[in-house]
């Protein structure tokens, strides 16, 4: 038998360093912002021609839209697709725009997206998100505490499952922190609904899992809380890792060869359930231990930190 | 095998803005100066007269919704399908009021003024009939013909009757109605204008806007957006507060790639599904096949918007029906290892599993209901889609587990097949 719990230093240390590294991310490449929040114009042009990101950026500058930000969405072999984020713009200065680069790259250009917005919108969409996740996530500490009302500290219970969930929504978000740095990945609505989506997920394993821990603690199959964890984790592994393992198949399918709107959509649903099966498996469970056995102090004291 | 093919036909599937093409614009609406009560009603006549307006630019299926989030009314329109979206922004965002004016001593143009029954009333398309149509001239050039009513044709009477020889000015919104050539439309009365008359000049989209316009009724209030915050906040007329618009093809070419990647790992799930829980995996893809049916039929039955971030819902949903078949099969492997009956091993299982079920399935509840909420946003009804499609996903794949997998399962306990825990994938 695996023993999972025993391990939880490990896991604990991995996680760490992880949201660390996330944190020193956000601080450094913040996210970037598509048009949902920053307002502004975001335009997907279609070049008949294949067209380098460089170029496209000169010609850009020498229309005098240097500041704009160019993300190449992939277009298939001998045609390119660009998808360009500005400041406001009205779609007929679009369609003028598309004539000028296509008479300066010498190729046809169309305009094939066209997405206007105003700031004020956009910040209320910043705001909605953020009030939409805390929400779920208060809804579903008092669901879990309610549900598992009958074990001694219910309240534990829930916040565990919420911190794995923060855990799972923050790494997502620290992803495309980089992907924003490297690649120019913006965040929009469609990502905020992803992430909505993860946390009601990857909730599902932890619950199940806490679910087992209950119907076990109740059978008293151990005097040792570890011990009953860790067994309803083991029992649990063959559901946890082909449900996990069935959503992949399709998801990765779908990012591998489906259409380019929701490319980045389906990423963020993939690394949630990917991250979200982990943190379910070697991290909430773990949490519950420690907090009733009130081994917190333990477990630091192990951590090599200079005296 | 399920007929996972042409279950995604489009035919009877009401498809979103993202997978058909087309416009989402979203105006705000400047009603101060009306009392709060009053201002629903004013939204629906609105709503009314921009629907008709935007049939008229012949598209199919558009969708006119008022939206409301505490002192702020909006409009959204959506317009599939679209080519001119210049054209319909114009139509949408104009008032229409019709003015005629004359030139007083300083060449100004000022509202022409007539009295009827006592009262000094000015001539605008208020009092016209709404019939306007637009017809062409011997030469073929587009002319737009009106009809007054009572109160017009006495007005226009005593106006056009003073004004012959001089020239009487057009205005739309407070502006100059401009032609095909781009002056300003002003010709000289020749003749009193009594019932019908006629305005020349103008280009043909123009003058069969304008007519749309004069026919359906002018807006109350004014569309446009805010901008500033609350104490300084100044209205921009006719500039939408948001414009959103999709290629057609950008749009179908996403659906098929993503439709196709999203059966082959459908094609993979079941597979694996057989091959690791063998005769419940059989099981599971009848159940799969089902539950997927009955999505389909409760979309095309409720005309359920359709949207790309919908499908991926979709593909979720049917993760989730799989985790709830899973759950069941994993509790009826634990039973048979513990040595019980394929039958009560069955039973066992399915009551065992429930608790999760429910709990895990009720958690997910809770996001969609939030992502919902999130959704009522302006401009976010690709996110009500997802909501929608995940909630009613999780429901089903909760009853197509259950029930379906359950009844399947029963039905075959009588062969001796399913009596073997071979056939269940537990070696004894």
């Amino acid at each position: 038998m695996i023993d999972f719990v025993g391990k939880k230093r490990w896991f604990f240390l991995a996680s760490a360093i992880v949201t660390l590294v996330g944190i020193v991310c956000l601080a450094v490449f913040g996210l970037k912002a598509g048009t949902d929040f920053v307002g502004g114009t975001a335009i997907t042009f279609h070049f008949s021609e294949p067209v380098e990101q460089s170029q496209l950026r000169e010609e850009m500058t020498s229309l005098g839209y240097g500041g704009a930000t160019i993300q190449n969405l992939g277009a298939p072999s001998g045609e390119g697709l660009f998808l360009v984020h500005l400041g406001e713009v009205s779609s007929a200065q679009a369609d003028e725009l598309a004539k000028a680069l296509g008479g300066a790259l010498g190729c046809e250009v169309t305009v094939e997206d066209f997405y206007s917005a105003l700031p004020t919108v956009g910040m209320k969409t910043a705001q909605d998100a953020g009030i939409a996740v805390a929400i779920a996530a208060v809804a579903m500490l008092i669901y879990i505490a309610w549900a598992f009302r009958r074990m001694p500290n219910p309240f534990r219970w829930g916040t565990c499952a919420v911190i794995a969930l923060v855990h799972d929504v923050f790494i997502v978000v620290a992803v495309f922190s980089i992907l924003g740095w490297l690649a120019g990945v913006e965040i929009d609505a469609l990502f905020i609904t992803g992430l909505l989506a993860v946390v009601g997920y990857s909730i599902n394993n932890t619950v199940v899992i806490f679910d087992r821990i209950r119907e076990n603690t109740s059978k008293h199959i151990s005097s040792d809380f570890a011990q009953t964890v860790n067994s309803s984790i083991v029992e649990t592994l063959g559901r946890s890792l082909n449900t996990a393992l069935t959503t992949l198949f399709v998801l990765v399918a779908m990012f591998l060869f489906g259409g380019a709107t929701i490319h980045y959509f389906v990423l963020v649903l993939l690394l949630g359930v990917a991250i979200g099966i982990y943190t379910s498996i070697c991290i909430s469970g773990e949490l519950l231990v420690v907090w009733e056995k009130r081994e917190w102090g333990r477990l630091f004291s192990r951590v090599p930190v200079a005296r | 095998m399920p007929p996972s093919r042409d279950v995604f036909g489009r035919q009877g599937l009401t498809l979103g803005l993202d997978l058909k093409g087309g416009s989402y614009l979203v105006y705000q609406a400047n009603l101060t100066g009306y009392a709060p009560a009053d201002r629903k009603g004013v939204m629906d006549g609105m709503k009314a007269v921009i629907e008709k307006r935007v049939n008229a630019l012949g598209i199919t299926e558009p969708i006119v919704q008022v939206q409301n989030q505490g002192e702020e009314w909006a409009i959204a329109i959506q317009l599939p399908g679209i080519s001119d979206v210049e054209r319909a922004k114009e139509l949408i965002g104009r008032v229409g009021i019709l003015e005629f004016r004359a030139q007083n001593e300083t060449g100004q143009w000022i509202p022409a003024s007539g009295t009827v029954n006592g009262q000094d009333l000015t001539l605008t398309s208020r009092y016209l009939k709404g019939n306007t149509y637009v017809s062409v001239d011997q030469l073929g050039a587009p002319i737009l013909i009106f009809e007054w009513d009572d109160t017009g044709r006495q007005l226009s009477e005593q106006i056009t009757g003073r004004l012959i020889g001089k020239p009487l000015g057009i205005f739309l919104d407070g502006e100059s109605l401009r032609g095909a050539d781009g002056n300003p439309i002003a010709p000289i009365v020749k003749s009193v204008i009594s019932d019908t008359g006629q305005i020349e000049g103008l280009s043909l989209k123009d003058a069969q806007d304008l007519s749309t316009t004069l026919n359906y009724g002018r807006l109350e209030v004014p569309l446009g957006h805010w901008e500033g915050t609350d104490g300084s906040a100044v209205f921009v007329p006719e500039a939408p507060l948001y414009e959103k618009t999709v290629g057609a093809t950008l749009g179908a070419d996403s659906i098929q790639k993503s439709l196709l990647a999203g059966e082959i790992g459908v094609v993979v799930l079941l597979l694996f599904m057989i091959l690791y829980y063998r005769l419940p995996g059989v099981i599971a893809c009848l159940s799969l096949g089902v539950y997927g049916t009955l999505m389909l039929a409760i979309f095309k039955l409720f005309a359920i918007t359709l949207t790309l971030p919908g499908v991926a819902a979709f593909i979720l949903s049917l993760g989730m029906a799989v985790d709830a078949n899973v759950l069941i099969f994993e509790r009826m492997k634990e039973e048979l290892r513990a040595g019980r009956t394929a039958g009560a091993a069955v039973e066992a299982g399915f009551s065992r599993a429930w608790p999760a079920i429910r709990d895990s399935n009720i958690t997910t509840f809770i996001a969609c209901i939030v992502l919902f909420w999130f959704g009522g946003a302006m401009g976010a009804f690709m996110v009500r889609g997802f909501a929608i499609t995940l909630f009613i996903g999780v429901a089903l794949s909760m009853f197509t587990a259950i029930i379906v997998t359950r009844t399947f399962l029963r039905l075959i306990m009588v062969s001796r097949l399913a009596s073997k825990p071979a056939a269940y994938g537990v070696s004894q």
